[in-house]
C-alpha cells in the first residue's frame, strides 16, 4: 500500500476527523505536523502543494493529494471499504441515511458547534476574551439541534443506523472540545444524545486520537 | 411516481437537487410546500425533515433531506444513468468531486448565502440591506473566487476534465447572484466566468434555472 501521510495540526478538530478515520481503518500512516505557529499552512509550499485554502488537514496517499476533512473521510471510507471499521453502507439505502447524518453535522451541527469550541475551548488556552453573546446564541441553536437529534437516537443506535459510521466518527473532535466547556450540560440532560457520546467517544481508535494528542 | 420532491421552485436548495435529477434523466414530482403559512415546521413536513427546511425527498420507502445527501444518493445509487456525477470510474476522480463539494459547502455557500439574502430576500420584507455585511461577505467571496481561478486555470471543471456535482451544487445561488449588481465577481475572473457560461448553458441547467422565481 502506497504510504499514507497525514498534515495537520493536533489542535485542529478537522485534523482529528481524520485522524480518528485512518485509525478507525487501521491504516499505516505518518503523522506530518504542520507548524502552525509559523504560519506554514499559509505559506506558498503549502498552499500549492496541500492545499490552496491554506488550512489543515491535507492528506497524501502515494501521488494523490486531498483536502477538506470530510471529502478525505469519505475517500479513505472508499477506497480501504474492507479494510477496518466499515465506515460507510454500499446499500444504497443504508448508505442514503448515512449521507444524510454527514450532512446534518455538517451543515446543521458544526457551524453552531465550532462557535462555541472557538469561544469557550480555544481562546481562552489563547487568552482571547470570550463573547458571552455568542456563546449565549449558539448554546440555543445547539439545544435545538441536539433535540432533533434526541429522537433520532430513540430510534436508532447511531446516527445513521445500526452501526457506527462517519456520520457519528464527524462529531467526534468538537464532543471532544464541548465536553470540556459549560456546554457538555446540554448532551447530559438528553439521555439517547448522553448515551451516543459514552459510546462513541469509548471507541480504541479515538482513545488512540487522543493519545496522539497528548504527546504532541 | 416513486421520486418526490418536497419543495418549492424559488428555493437553491431545491433546484440543486431538482438539476442533478435532471442531469440523471429521472422522472419525479414536485410536491408544492407552502413556506408563507410556514408548512415547512409543521407536520406532516416535519416527519421528512426534522430541522425543517425544504427540500425533502423520498424515493420509495427512502426518506432523505439535506439537497447535498439527496445529489450524493441519487449519484451514486443511479451511476450508470444520465451524467456521471460522482465521476464514478476512479476512486480518485472521485476523491477530487467530494473536496471540491466539500468546498462549496464549507467556504463558497456561507458567504453567496449571505449576500444573496441581503440583497434578493430582505428587500422583499421592506428593509434596507446591509452594505457592512455585504462588503465584508464579497471580501471573503472575492478570496474564494481566487482560487478557483487558479483552479479552473488548470482544469476544465473544479473536480477535472469532467462536469460532477461539484460544479452543479454552486449552480443554484449562481444563477440569482448573476442576476444581482455583484456578477462582475464572477465575470472579472476569465476561468471562472467561462466555467460559469458553460454550466449555466447545460440543458438540465437552462430547464431548473428557467423555474426559479425569486428574482
Amino acid at each position: 500500500m502506497a504510504a499514507i501521510k497525514v498534515h495537520g495540526s493536533p489542535l485542529s478538530t478537522n485534523t482529528l476527523r481524520v485522524l480518528a478515520t485512518v485509525y478507525e481503518k487501521e491504516l499505516d500512516h505518518e503523522f506530518v505536523l504542520v507548524d502552525m505557529s509559523a504560519g506554514e499552512h499559509k505559506k506558498e509550499h503549502f498552499l500549492s502543494t496541500h492545499n490552496p485554502f491554506g488550512q489543515v488537514p491535507a492528506l497524501e496517499h502515494g501521488d494523490l493529494k486531498h483536502f477538506e476533512s470530510r471529502a478525505i473521510t469519505k475517500y479513505a471510507a472508499y477506497e480501504f471499504a474492507n479494510k477496518g471499521t466499515q465506515l460507510i453502507h454500499q446499500d444504497s439505502k443504508k448508505m442514503a441515511i448515512t449521507l444524510v447524518g454527514m450532512e446534518v453535522e455538517a451543515q446543521q451541527y458544526d457551524p453552531v458547534a465550532s462557535k462555541l469550541v472557538w469561544e469557550l475551548g480555544i481562546k481562552p488556552l489563547v487568552g482571547m476574551v470570550t463573547d458571552k453573546a455568542i456563546v449565549e446564541e449558539n448554546e440555543a441553536k445547539l439545544a435545538k439541534v441536539l433535540d432533533v437529534y434526541e429522537s433520532r437516537l430513540a430510534q436508532s443506535k447511531y446516527l445513521g443506523g445500526d452501526c457506527f459510521t462517519l456520520a457519528d466518527l464527524h462529531h467526534l473532535p468538537t464532543l471532544h472540545y464541548l465536553f470540556g466547556t459549560q456546554v457538555k450540560k446540554l448532551f447530559d440532560s438528553r439521555p439517547h444524545v448522553s448515551a451516543w457520546v459514552a459510546d462513541i467517544t469509548a471507541r480504541p481508535a479515538w482513545l488512540k486520537v487522543l493519545a496522539l494528542q497528548s504527546q504532541q | 411516481m416513486a421520486i418526490k420532491v418536497h419543495g418549492a421552485l424559488f428555493s437553491t436548495c431545491t433546484a440543486r437537487v431538482l438539476i442533478c435529477l435532471c442531469e440523471k434523466g429521472l422522472d419525479y414530482e414536485l410536491l408544492p410546500i407552502d413556506m408563507v403559512a410556514g408548512a415547512h415546521k409543521q407536520q406532516p413536513f416535519r416527519s421528512l425533515n426534522p430541522f425543517g427546511e425544504i427540500p425533502a425527498f423520498e424515493d420509495g420507502e427512502v426518506s432523505l433531506f439535506e439537497s447535498r445527501a439527496i445529489n450524493r444518493y441519487l449519484a451514486r445509487k443511479h451511476k450508470d444513468i444520465g451524467t456521471d456525477l460522482l465521476l464514478s470510474n476512479s476512486f480518485t476522480q472521485s476523491a477530487l468531486v467530494e473536496t471540491w463539494m466539500e468546498v462549496e459547502a464549507h467556504k463558497f455557500d456561507s458567504p453567496s448565502s449571505v449576500i444573496l439574502r441581503q440583497i434578493i430576500v430582505i428587500p422583499k420584507y421592506g428593509k434596507a440591506p446591509d452594505q457592512q455585511v455585504i462588503e465584508t461577505e464579497m471580501e471573503k467571496l472575492g478570496k474564494v473566487l481566487d482560487v478557483y481561478e487558479e483552479r479552473l486555470s488548470k482544469s476544465k471543471y473544479l473536480a477535472g476534465e469532467n462536469y460532477s456535482l461539484a460544479d452543479l451544487h454552486h449552480i443554484p445561488p449562481l444563477v440569482y447572484f448573476m442576476k444581482t449588481s455583484k456578477a462582475n465577481a464572477i465575470t472579472s475572473r476569465p476561468h471562472v466566468s467561462a466555467w460559469w457560461n458553460d454550466i449555466s448553458l447545460r440543458p438540465a441547467t437552462v430547464k431548473i434555472s428557467a423555474t426559479m422565481s425569486l428574482l
